[in-house]
């Protein structure tokens, strides 16, 4: 029998973390995402894993990094102006190459904002967001469901890249509610032969970016730098609605892509050829595919709830081979479906 | 001659300045965990500051923390290695500057952690600009006429103020100015150490110390001066 409850996007990120055997979580509560918080605060108690609500999300972050070096498999979350103080620890897992997870519901910006949904942190979670040369596997659920099986790939891709992967939801995603099968994962084995744990019977160890000779820190950059094309090569994600003839392709992600396949299968009913694209995976961003959908389709339409910035990753792609439209809504605003239709 | 090298300490050349406190204080940790035989449970975090380079010289598992977040990293490795023991070092600028939250929330509550608090005076890796501790009346860098507490307020007590919270098991404050505060400073490390091992609780020594180069002091005019005038601010002795 199926093990189907119904949960809210937040709760079933939480539910993921831990089915994939997420056992450290430290947090601060920030709307719209408190009830993550509070899932974990009851959840990872019941499997014998520590909940820690820092004083802030700098601690939270830091808490993460510390459980991060004796190999545990560790979580934080938060919201738009939390993440963007979880970016000196983001920065600090990076450059001593831990996995960690971090999760981010964002809302509207910048600044205060407000807590409605929005997408402004599309290039914070994709260009590395703290300091110095780095990147962020970025993994865009869409629903409740997805969220859930993304939790396990975002654990996944940590552990195997050793490396922060941020989660990206928004605030409709944190809070709506629907049904969510519970599905067991496989369990994820870290590697013991990086961690600390006190150096029995082998030699001490050291976890540090801190390499004062250029020619070290050069050469940790390079590494890294190694390691991002390798996942750009082998984990992009992507899901595709596209027929022979598309005439035009309606790219967006997040909850943004619901809309914009409703759209687009009202469209076909008109009898008008268009097709969707809805990236999983924003870094590494699916450009190859892309680059060779341009050459057939005549018009991509770019459909986000910020002022362009996944349009910038597009642009990139494509590179002129066909037209790109733009439809962007700020500060909590949804897209309107007649406005996306128009485009078509 | 050196007649005995603690098993916890590697060697390697220092790269703190002569008459600076960090070395010492560094080999006095490293003979506590030698002689209470905890090297191979032990985990160290290096600060941001003069200390940044401590694990050139411990010989065991060792991380470092972002400015200030010592104690959050701590928290997160004992969370999941109860049984290990977790200590980490911090200047007054990493501890009660930047980073004054993460060891104020840290000691409420109660981790079964050692941090053990370097007090200078001054931001000594940055080259000597004020710190929280700096006296009233001490030229910096930034204070070029002298601290003056109408502009930047009063040398803030932190074993003060870190005795007050309930889960706080023990703070004290040492110094490494002389030998007999040597001693002193080294039974004190070895306290917090042994708290942590009868999981007492948090444990904080406060070691006053000399910083030659950024003082602009010779080492024994330095060593004079905390003498005279830092203990005045600072006064010694076991706070809980
Ligand atoms: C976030 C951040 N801000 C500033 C610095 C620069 N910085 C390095 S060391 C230091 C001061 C250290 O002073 P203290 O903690 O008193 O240690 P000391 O060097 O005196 O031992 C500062 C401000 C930094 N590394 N990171
Ligand atoms: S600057 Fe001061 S604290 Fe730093 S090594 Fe030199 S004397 Fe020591």
């Amino acid at each position: 029998m199926k093990n189907i409850i119904l949960a809210s996007g937040n709760e079933s990120c939480g539910e993921g973390a831990i089915q994939s055997g997420c056992r450290f979580y430290a947090g601060y509560p920030i709307t719209p995402q408190n009830e993550l918080t509070e899932y974990m605060a009851k959840r990872i108690k019941e499997v014998g894993g520590t909940f820690i609500q820092a004083e802030s999300e700098i601690s939270s972050i830091n808490m993460v990094f510390g459980a991060s070096v004796t190999g545990a498999l560790v979580m934080t979350s938060s919201s738009s102006p939390g993440i963007s103080l979880k970016q000196e620890g983001i920065s600090y897992c990076a450059g001593c190459e831990l996995p960690a997870v971090i999760v981010n519901m964002m809302r509207g910006g910048p600044g205060l904002g407000n807590i409605a949904s929005a997408q402004g942190d599309y290039f914070q979670a994709t260009r590395g967001g703290g300091h110095g040369d780095y990147r962020t596997i970025t993994l865009a659920p869409s629903s409740v469901q997805e969220m859930y099986g993304l939790m396990y790939d975002a654990f996944y891709l940590a552990v195997k890249y050793r490396t922060p992967v941020i989660v990206l939801g928004d605030s409709i995603l944190a809070q709506m509610i629907e049904p969510l099968e519970i599905k067991k994962f496989k369990s994820i084995k870290i590697d013991k032969e990086w961690i600390l744990d006190g150096c029995k019977n082998r030699k001490p160890r050291i976890i540090r970016s801190l390499l004062l000779k250029p020619d070290e820190l050069e050469n940790l950059n390079l590494r890294l730098q190694g390691r991002y094309r390798e996942i750009e090569k082998k984990e992009i994600r992507f899901e595709a609605d596209i027929k022979n003839g598309t005439q035009t392709l309606v790219v967006s992600f997040g909850t943004v892509s619901r809309i914009c396949k409703a759209v687009v299968e009202d469209a076909r009913k008109k009898g008008i050829n268009a097709g969707w694209f809805r990236p999983i995976t924003l870094w590494p961003f699916p450009r190859s595919f892309l680059r060779k959908i341009s050459e057939k389709v005549k018009k991509i339409v770019v459909v986000e709830m910020n002022a362009g910035q996944m349009l910038e990753d597009i642009k990139i792609s494509v590179e002129g081979r066909c037209a790109i439209e733009f439809y962007g809504r700020m500060g909590g605003n949804i897209p309107d479906e007649k406005q996306v239709l128009r485009l078509l | 001659m050196i007649s005995w090298f603690p098993k916890s300490m590697k060697h390697n050349v220092t790269h703190y300045c002569a008459g600076c406190g960090h070395g010492i204080i560094t080999r006095l940790i490293c003979e506590a965990i030698d002689e209470l035989n905890i090297r191979e449970k032990t985990i160290g975090i290096a600060p941001i500051g003069c200390a940044v380079l401590a694990y050139n010289y411990w010989n065991f598992d060792t991380t470092e923390a972002a400015h200030g977040r010592v104690p959050a990293v701590a928290m997160g490795i004992k969370r999941v290695l109860p049984d290990r023991i977790v200590f980490g070092c911090q200047g007054d600028g990493d501890l009660a500057a930047i980073g004054l939250a993460e060891i104020i929330h840290c000691a409420n509550r109660g981790e079964n952690i050692c941090i053990f608090f370097i007090n200078n005076a001054v931001y000594g890796m940055t080259q000597g600009q004020m710190a929280p501790t700096t006296l009233i009346g001490q030229k910096t860098a930034t204070t070029p006429d002298g601290r003056n507490p109408e502009d930047d307020g009063y040398p803030l007590k932190i074993s003060e103020m870190l005795a007050l919270l309930p889960a706080v098991a023990y703070i004290e404050r040492t110094s490494v100015h002389n030998p007999q505060n040597v001693i002193k400073t080294k039974k004190a490390i070895k306290k917090a150490f042994q708290n942590q091992i009868e999981k007492k609780g948090f444990s904080l020594v406060e070691i006053l110390s000399t910083c030659p180069s950024c003082w602009d002091k010779t080492p024994v005019e330095s060593a004079l001066w905390l003498q005279n005038e830092l203990i005045k601010t600072f006064p010694l002795g076991v706070l809980k």
